[in-house]
């Protein structure tokens, strides 16, 4: 796959650490869900950190980011905090969406985490109406819309795609294609021999495509695609290559399943992103083992302080069910 | 003595509201397939384009799915848009982002943000409109928690509801029926607000309640005009917002009448009439002298036909002959509606195609 430029050390340590914390997160996450105390439905992000990383290492706080099912990885990439989200999944008063959401239904304003819900292709248009919004208050702030390769066979898709071309609105979209919806492979749902880059550059919007397992090609990619969009060029479509490893929704390996072909998880397990961009920062002397173990116990004790902080949350109270129905 | 009321139309009242909305509120704007064209949303956005500019009377692909999400997320970043469709249906492709995502929005994250967000949608009737341009789908949207669904029935009420509607922080549905467009009221100058929420009482009398949507208060109006040379009184209240839905004056009312007579333009079975003599039955059944009757759509389709829809679509004169039934009067022959007769129009004044 596409080979990409060294960023610079400071920025490769900031993207091996982010996606570090996200596997850690995400590892801790599964655990806990066996308890069956997070009783939400889950989608892991689990495999496809880099591409959620190596985009969000590009943006400003303000810049705003939607997502859709699978958004663990995208709002932590963010600056989405740790705790309300874990406190979210736990159904607490105290959670990013004051228990109301769950997993699926992630916010953090004050990250500039505009939203994500779990219906495939529908943050797309809104992501595109908060460009517009934007510019149609004279400054223009970019917009970033995550979603998998499931939500390019939605017409919202297409649709948010077309209106952002026509008013050159300041959108990136990334679409990271794990090669599923569900269980559903792209042979029955993309025809063969069509690239998914091809639906954007149909719309005559800019468009490429890279390896989403590694970070640095992840990192220049989504550095064009962003200073063409910041530029007030238009749109930019961003389709990354990479995998799912757990099943659709929930903590558990389904190869057992069998709708993988024979050695496709096992070739893709070999790609995996943090172990490839860890060899490849010590490769280039940017990091130690020392360093690596350090990482690890500030991410741990940055878990286990918002895991404590979850469980010990309030839930909400009983007269929080007919709060919030409209804004007053 | 104050001067006269000035008179203005249904439309001409809408176009006002949009016009003072805009000037005083720069997070206001319009999008809408056609909204900036020459038409104007059957005249509803006349003079806006040339006012406001092209950015501010946005036109838009035929993209009403995509675009609705557009809207949602201009508004969660503090735009108040209002969206215009010219018939009912061409949101049924923004089911996803009405339903799923605008009425949901505030309280599925907790509070922390909302959606101001106006959606017109035209009731189309006569002319041929036929099965896909005269749905008048009020009971789906008003089943939605979170959403707010608005029918305005007069001039006066369209302009203080809509402004009402642009102010609301939340999703609202604003209904208008094609028919009401061009009917005459008084419209005071300036800005104004009726408040989505109270039913008004349109007309005081002592006998039979009618409860009334959007036009079918103007056929209440008429069954109101033709009684009342009998002696029968009819008390006409006008659900201008039929979510949230709030009883209090159709139950007073019945409380003095102890009839009553829903007159609402959708479908009768699951539909909003029977809403509102569920809630009368549940909380008042005492008070009712008579069972309640429900003055609605046949369960069909809309026929395109004038030889068909003449026996589709309900009239004054059936309320009015409801109204004899409930308050023991004997009825009162009607001449046969014939096929070809052209009640396919609002009144002699109109002509096609819309």
């Amino acid at each position: 796959m596409t080979s990409a430029p060294a960023p610079p050390p400071d920025v490769a340590r900031r993207l091996l650490r982010g996606i570090m914390r996200i596997r850690m997160i995400e590892g801790r996450i599964r655990d806990l869900y066996a308890e069956q105390e997070m009783r939400c439905p889950t989608h892991f992000s689990i495999g496809q950190e880099a591409a959620a990383v190596g985009v969000c290492a590009h943006l400003r706080r303000e810049e705003q980011v939607t997502s859709a099912h699978r958004s663990h990885a995208h709002y932590l990439a963010k600056g989405g905090d740790l705790k309300a989200m874990l406190a979210e999944l736990y159904g607490k008063a105290t959670g990013c969406a004051a228990g109301k959401g769950g997993s699926m239904h992630l916010i953090d304003l004050a990250a500039g985490f505009l939203g994500a819900v779990p219906i495939v292709g529908s943050t797309i248009s809104i992501g595109v109406g908060a460009a517009l919004a934007s510019v149609l208050q004279g400054a223009p702030i970019l917009s970033i819309v995550f979603f998998g390769d499931g939500a390019t066979e939605t017409g919202v898709f297409h649709e948010s795609l077309n209106f952002a071309a026509v008013q050159k609105l300041p959108v990136v979209m990334v679409c990271e294609n794990n090669l599923y919806s569900v269980l559903s492979p792209l042979a029955c749902r993309h025809p063969a021999g069509r690239e998914l880059v091809q639906l954007a550059q149909g719309h005559g919007v800019w468009a490429r495509q890279g390896d989403g397992n590694d970070a640095d090609v992840v990192y220049a990619l989504a550095g064009e695609a962003i200073d063409h969009a910041r530029a007030g060029r238009g749109p930019a479509f961003l389709e990354l290559k990479t995998y799912r490893w757990l099943e659709h929704c929930g903590p558990l390996d389904d190869r057992h399943l069998g709708y993988r072909p024979p050695g496709e998880y096992e070739a893709w397990m070999a790609r995996d992103p943090l172990e490839l961009y860890t060899r490849r920062l010590r490769d280039r002397g940017l990091v130690t083992g020392a360093d690596l173990e350090s990482t690890a116990g500030e991410v741990t004790a940055e878990i286990d302080d918002a895991v404590t902080f979850a469980r010990s949350s309030p839930f909400p109270p009983r007269d929080q069910l007919a709060a919030h129905l409209y804004a007053s | 003595m104050s001067a006269p009321a000035r008179q203005l139309t249904f439309v001409g009242a809408l176009a006002e509201a949009l016009d003072l909305c805009m000037a005083r509120d720069p997070r206001v704007f319009v999008l809408g397939l056609g909204a900036p064209d020459a038409a104007a949303v059957f005249g509803s956005t006349q003079g806006l384009a040339d006012k406001y500019g092209p950015r501010r009377v946005l036109d838009m692909p035929v993209s009403e799915n995509g675009m609705t999400g557009v809207a949602i997320g201009a508004a969660l970043r503090g735009m108040r848009p209002v969206m215009t469709h010219i018939r009912l249906e061409f949101a049924m492709l923004a089911i996803d982002p009405i339903v799923n995502q605008a009425a949901k929005w505030h309280y599925m994250f907790g509070g922390q943000a909302s959606v101001p967000l106006v959606i017109r949608m035209v009731v189309g009737r006569g002319w041929g409109q036929g099965p896909q341009h005269s749905q008048s789908l009020q009971a789906w949207f008003a089943h939605v928690p979170g959403l707010k669904v608005v029918m305005p029935a007069t001039p006066h009420d369209a302009k203080g509801l809509l402004i009402s509607a642009i102010e609301d922080d939340n999703p609202v549905v604003f209904i208008e029926h094609r028919w009401l467009y061009s009917i005459h009221g008084p419209v005071p100058e300036g800005i104004y607000r009726v408040p989505l929420g109270r039913p008004s009482v349109l007309r005081r009398g002592r006998h039979v309640t009618v409860v009334a949507t959007s036009y079918m208060t103007l056929e209440a109006s008429r069954a109101a005009d033709e009684l009342a040379r009998e002696g029968l009184e009819l008390e006409i209240v006008d659900v201008h917002t039929l979510n949230p839905f709030n009883d209090g004056p159709v139950r007073e009312s019945v409380r003095k009448t102890g009839r009553l007579i829903v007159a609402d333009a959708g479908w009768r079975s699951v539909g909003f009439a029977a809403e509102v003599v569920a809630r009368v039955v549940e909380q008042n059944l005492g008070d009712l002298a008579e069972p309640p009757v429900r003055i609605t759509l046949p369960d069909l389709p809309t026929p395109t036909t004038r030889a068909l829809s003449n026996y589709y679509y309900p009239l004054g004169r059936d309320i009015a002959a409801a109204a004899r039934r409930l308050a023991g009067r004997p009825p009162k022959p009607e001449p046969e509606i014939k096929p070809e007769a052209f009640l396919d129009v609002p009144d002699a004044t109109f002509s096609g195609p819309f």
